[in-house]
């Protein structure tokens, strides 16, 4: 009730980033999961993408995403030592180099990308970094790229 | 020539006789599921939600009871009783009677159209009477089998129901029937009864004072299907409650009543509904008043500390509440309690009454007519040293409560174990009974163009309560390639997958998603839909709306209806590119590792020996036995002496052609995958190579050693263990005896219960009064958890002079060493502070996890828990399985239990895995790398860093991928410069196409 009473007031719009957090389907998904059997509740504006690891994804896909409005992405993996296919998860940290340079390139700044651990038991600290992260997009403001 | 018969009977469809069930039914047995019910589902149906993850039952339980209903090895039996059984172990024939349902089950399709206009209303048990349901009913909208039944105590014989009854399934003449069936073995899984309230405690005021509630009743309050749609209200005015009450051990813990042992479950249940009712109606007040906290489980604990602090339960403790007064103006409740030693009276609006277990009220007939002995209580008598799964009748097993009031878990573990057992009596006859699934020839759809369907699930108002679900649906059917869209109460139900064929087949759909909750749990199910409709399983996708949506996003409808569209956008855009896959068929090798050769390896090998399996047992030190070896006597069983049941054990495992034991062995290396594993294994420093088709891990824990009150410094302190082996050797001499519980658990550093603490502490208690009666034993305490019949010993030691004394976390006992042991611990019923002087002090130590857990769990690719036990696949449905599929775990290496309970996890490690053995070839997932050869240059990368080896070069130097080593990690995809490799089912194109649908709305 307070929420709406106090949209009805706010003049200007608060800035709604819209965001993507890939999650790994073994570790973080299933925290994802458990943020939910928990009720954790964490900002709306995370919008997330199941792949099988973190280490399947290839870079050019968040410089698609980012390119094309994405205003962040959070890649998330299982922890080092819990990758259900032995290292994929080491293999994205790796990858992760790689983006910074391109974002650089692309003039994006390189806070719009994360690569973080969550493992299965982690609801909590998954819902911790949605928040954290949907925080530190805010203050970014939109993405350069954002086509609207 | 051999006359068993390769079918088994189970008696009782709770979450139990399911499982039971489809665990012989997919490893080679006609099963015959007889349910006294119309239809099957057990008490878990009733349940809101699921401690200690808070999973709705329903949810997690639904896939089980479709897979159940659907199976085709299992006949559903339901409406049913056993009359009687002749014959013995391997040949039973037993009588079953049918009570007319006055329904034509081959012709009734569920619709329900008969109950909309039956004028009659009658109270519904499943809703605990808080509820009508009319004449022709089913007990629930997700009842497996979905079919009508008329009660004929209530109906007028109006005939509306036949008129309108398209089917013509309605039959006011129907007969019972009888038929006899012939099955090898039986399991019996009736379950439990419910405490009689009304009549045996009557100062408590149910069934006079309105809103004195059981729990069971709160429970269907909580749910969303319940009378009040998840609201708890009071009885008396429909008043939104705003402070309740539980109150522990109704019906349990009482000797009076003829209940002396403890259900188990209330304490754990009553945090749930506290929680839960705080979570339905905001700002609620919960108190619960208990004597002991019975949270022994895995994870049970963290649950207990978060309710406290989190979620700010009041906690009132060492109170048994005698008696509840109401205001009958009001209808406010007056609960009377000892509050610091003051007796203090308080005002509720509401007080839950956890009501105990008792044996189901067929329990005394059913013995009779099978010849099984019960215990003293009613329950299933399992009298034998460490075979909690055997009755007293060869050939007849038990599974979940009917042998001792236990939690969901526990129940569907033994009812693994028991199928275990009972198909080792007829193990020669797997396979000659059952029928092979048979799906219809799949649809050609390449080159269609794509026509999706979209299922969007309410949840009942686990989504609906918080997303626009009608909004959502008319969204999809804007969305391109959407050719139908609609919504349904529960998706997974049964009645919703037919609806679902019909669908696909009505509008010739090519592509299926469903949006309700995690693909983790559901996707098998739904894909298992699709491909009985003719359609590839992999033409279907999931958009997760409850967990990333309802749940998350509980406060903010509008906001949580616009993701669950965002979520639908993208799947939709995703599905439009799915293509059909092929599996690949996998060879089984009938075997199995067994990691670790305690009481649960042991167990877990000759169980696979029994099933025809041979088994390969690694143990690290020189000889079988593990923490058994330290325990020599039980207060349960026949034989008590565990010595001498060990020497038989290792025995009978050493003679057995089956079982090839290696000891001083370690696992240097587990390559493989589900039925082709590669180990190597060290024998001291010798390399052995095995090959095995599944990996049970029955590692087991150790005894911690205490760092605090002189454990190490004083010789005269030692730790339970150590005292039985002392009591063993009748080394012991002691006037006075102090034992303190909970040393190195239940604080900062392990915050878990070690379970058997109590138990062990008590037993000790009752040998030293046994070997002298003179001697003064006190034990100290934070709660002592006796849980079942272990209570009964609990009660027998205080009565044999046993002094327990209550501490806390502030009131620790201080121990010194003054020329003597001096122990000081604050009395509370005296209020001061008392020294004892012992001659023993002895510590109940925790069990912990093996420190060698993080590098098997490393090796193997598997959790740890965060107390660095092994994770389940699922704490409650799964539990003796990981995610990844052919490996098991049982024991301790699960987390701390009693034998009898290792016992049961090992065997139904082996049930779970002969349902891979049992098979000559598996199908492996179609979700594997592929490589365009036109676009592949041969560059190796993805050869070099493929870490399953799966990636070779062929002649022309093209990449190519072996299949069934291939995972599907896509390591490959990410890594390949010119993008020749792609994951099929996550291929960039397919990716793309969702970040893309993220980012914009199209239309």
């Amino acid at each position: 009730m307070e929420e709406g009473a106090a949209e009805g007031v706010t003049q200007e719009e608060e800035f709604e980033p819209l965001i993507l957090a890939i999650c790994c389907n073994w570790c973080s998904y299933t925290g994802a999961d458990l943020a939910g059997t928990s009720r954790l509740q964490y900002p709306h504006n995370i919008r997330i993408i199941r792949v099988m690891c973190s280490g399947m994804v290839h870079p050019n896909l968040v410089i698609d995403a980012l390119s094309k409005g994405a205003d962040g992405v959070l890649m998330c993996g299982c922890h080092p030592g819990d990758c259900h296919y032995l290292e994929g998860n080491l293999k994205a940290e790796k990858r992760a180099d790689a983006l910074f340079l391109m974002l650089e390139d692309l003039g994006i700044e390189p806070e719009r990308y994360r690569l973080e651990w969550v493992s299965a038991s982690e609801g909590q600290r998954f819902a911790e970094l949605m928040k954290d992260f949907t925080d530190t997009i805010k203050s970014l403001g939109p993405s350069p790229y954002k086509m609207y | 020539m051999t006359d068993s018969v390769g079918a088994v009977m189970v008696v009782g469809g709770g979450i139990a006789g399911m499982q039971s069930s489809l665990d012989l039914a997919d490893s080679g047995y006609r099963v015959y599921l007889v349910d006294k019910s119309p239809s099957i589902g057990g008490a878990m149906a009733q349940l809101d939600k699921t401690f200690p993850t808070n999973d709705c039952a329903m949810c997690i339980m639904a896939p089980k009871l479709v897979e159940t209903g659907r199976h085709r090895n299992i006949d559903l039996i339901t409406n049913s009783t056993i009359d009687k059984i002749e014959g013995k172990a391997g040949n039973f024939k037993v009588t079953v009677s049918k009570k007319s349902r006055f329904i034509d089950e081959s012709k009734c399709t569920g619709c329900g159209i008969c109950t909309q206009k039956c004028p009659v209303e009658v109270v519904d048990e499943y809703n605990k009477g808080l509820k009508v349901r009319k004449a022709i009913f089913v007990k629930y909208p997700q009842a497996v089998p979905l079919i009508f039944s008329i009660d004929k105590d209530y109906c007028i014989g109006c005939g509306n129901c036949e008129r309108l009854c398209k089917a013509g399934a309605i039959v006011y003449s129907q007969e019972p029937e009888t038929k006899v069936l012939e099955v090898g073995s039986i399991i019996l899984s009736p379950g439990f009864d419910e405490f009689d309230l009304v009549q045996k405690r009557k100062e408590y005021g149910y069934g006079r004072f309105p809103n004195v509630v059981s729990s069971l009743e709160l429970e269907r309050m909580l749910s969303a299907t319940g009378p009040f749609g998840g609201l708890v209200l009071r009885p008396s005015d429909g008043e939104v409650v705003k402070k309740i009450a539980f109150v522990q051990c109704v019906g349990s813990r009482d000797r009076s009543i003829g209940n002396p042992y403890c259900s188990s479950v209330c304490c754990m249940f009553a945090i749930k509904e506290a929680v839960i009712a705080q979570e339905h109606n905001p700002g609620l007040e919960a108190t619960i008043f208990f004597m002991d906290m019975r949270a022994f489980g895995k994870e049970f604990d963290d649950y207990y500390v978060r309710a406290e602090k989190e979620h700010g339960i009041r906690f009132v403790k060492n109170n048994r509440i005698s008696s509840i007064a109401e205001d009958p103006i009001t209808n406010n409740l007056l609960v009377t309690f000892i509050d610091k030693g003051n007796l203090v009276s308080e005002v509720f609006d509401m007080v839950a009454l956890a009501v105990g277990m008792t044996a189901p009220k067929d329990a005394k007939d059913l013995s009779e007519k099978l010849g099984v002995q019960l215990n003293p209580y009613d329950f299933c008598s399992t009298d034998i040293l460490f075979s909690p799964l055997e009755t007293s009748k060869p050939g007849i097993f038990v599974g979940g409560a009917f042998g001792a009031p236990k939690d969901i878990p526990d129940s569907v573990s033994e009812a693994s174990g028991a199928a275990a057992k009972a198909s080792s009596v007829i193990a020669s006859e797997r396979g000659k009974l059952v029928t092979v699934k048979e799906y219809p020839p799949e649809k050609e759809v390449s080159g269609e163009e794509p026509r999706i369907g979209v299922f969007i699930c309410h949840c009942g108002i686990n989504i609906g309560g918080v997303v626009d679900v009608p909004g959502v649906v008319e969204y999809a059917k804007t969305l391109p390639n959407v050719a139908y869209a609609e919504n349904n109460l529960y998706t997974c139900s049964q009645d919703t997958q037919k609806k679902i064929r019909e669908k696909i087949e009505e509008n010739n759909l090519n592509r299926v998603i469903v949006a309700s909750c995690t693909p983790r749990t559901h996707q098998p199910l739904f894909q298992n839909t699709c491909a009985e409709a003719g359609l590839n399983p992999y033409l279907f996708e999931m958009a997760n709306i409850r967990d990333q949506c309802s749940w998350v996003h509980m406060h903010e409808p509008a906001k949580a209806t616009q993701k669950a569209k965002d979520l639908v956008r993208m799947v939709v855009a995703k599905a439009g590119l799915l293509e059909p896959l092929t599996r690949v068929p996998i060879e089984v090798k009938p075997s199995g590792l067994v990691i670790g050769g305690g009481l649960s390896g042991i167990t877990a090998a000759q169980e696979l020996s029994k099933q025809g399996f041979e088994a390969f047992i690694v143990e690290r030190e020189n000889e079988l036995g593990g923490l058994m070896k330290r325990v020599h006597y039980e207060m349960v069983g026949e034989k008590k002496d565990v010595q001498k049941k060990l020497k038989e054990l290792i025995k009978n495992v050493n003679s057995d052609k089956k079982i090839h034991v290696f000891t001083n062995s370690t696992v240097k290396d587990i390559s493989g995958y589900i039925g082709n594993f590669k180990t190597t294994i060290d024998q001291n420093g010798e390399e052995k190579e095995i090959e095995h088709g599944i990996v049970i891990v029955a590692t087991g824990g150790m005894e911690h050693k205490p760092k605090e009150y002189l454990y190490g410094e004083n010789d005269n302190v030692m730790t339970q263990l150590e005292f039985e082996g002392k009591l063993a050797k009748k080394k012991m001499d002691a006037d006075t005896v102090v034992m303190i519980q909970c040393v190195g658990c239940r604080n900062d550093e392990r915050p878990y219960c070690s379970r058997v603490c109590c138990t062990e502490a008590v037993k000790n208690a009752l040998k030293v009064k046994e070997m002298n009666p003179a001697t003064s034993v006190y034990v100290l305490f934070k709660d002592i958890r006796t849980y079942g019949f272990s209570e009964v010993f609990y009660e027998e030691a205080a009565k044999n002079g046993v002094k327990f004394i209550r501490y806390d976390d502030e009131t620790k006992p201080k121990v010194a060493d003054k020329k003597g042991l001096e122990v000081k611990i604050w009395e509370p019923f005296l209020g001061e502070e008392i020294t004892i002087k012992p001659d023993v002090l002895v510590l109940s130590a925790a069990t912990i996890p093996h420190p060698d857990n993080a590098d098997l769990a490393q090796m193997l690719k598997v959790p740890l828990s965060k107390h660095k036990f092994f994770l389940e696949a699922h704490m409650k449905l799964r539990p003796v399985e990981f995610a990844t599929e052919g490996i098991f775990l049982c024991g301790l290496a699960h987390s701390p239990k009693f034998f009898e309970e290792c016992v049961s996890q090992a065997s139904a490690a082996v049930s779970r895995a002969a349902t891979i053995l049992s098979k000559k070839t598996l199908e492996a997932e179609g979700m594997v790398s592929s490589i365009d050869e036109d676009i592949c240059s041969g560059c190796g990368t993805c050869v070099v860093i493929c870490p399953f080896n799966a990636i070779e070069k062929d002649e022309n130097g093209i990449a190519r991928v072996t299949e069934v080593l291939c995972k599907g990690c896509g390591t490959c995809a990410a890594s390949c410069p010119e993008k020749a490799a792609s994951i099929k089912q996550f291929t960039d194109e397919q990716l793309i196409a969702q970040v893309v649908a993220a980012v914009k709305e199209v239309n």
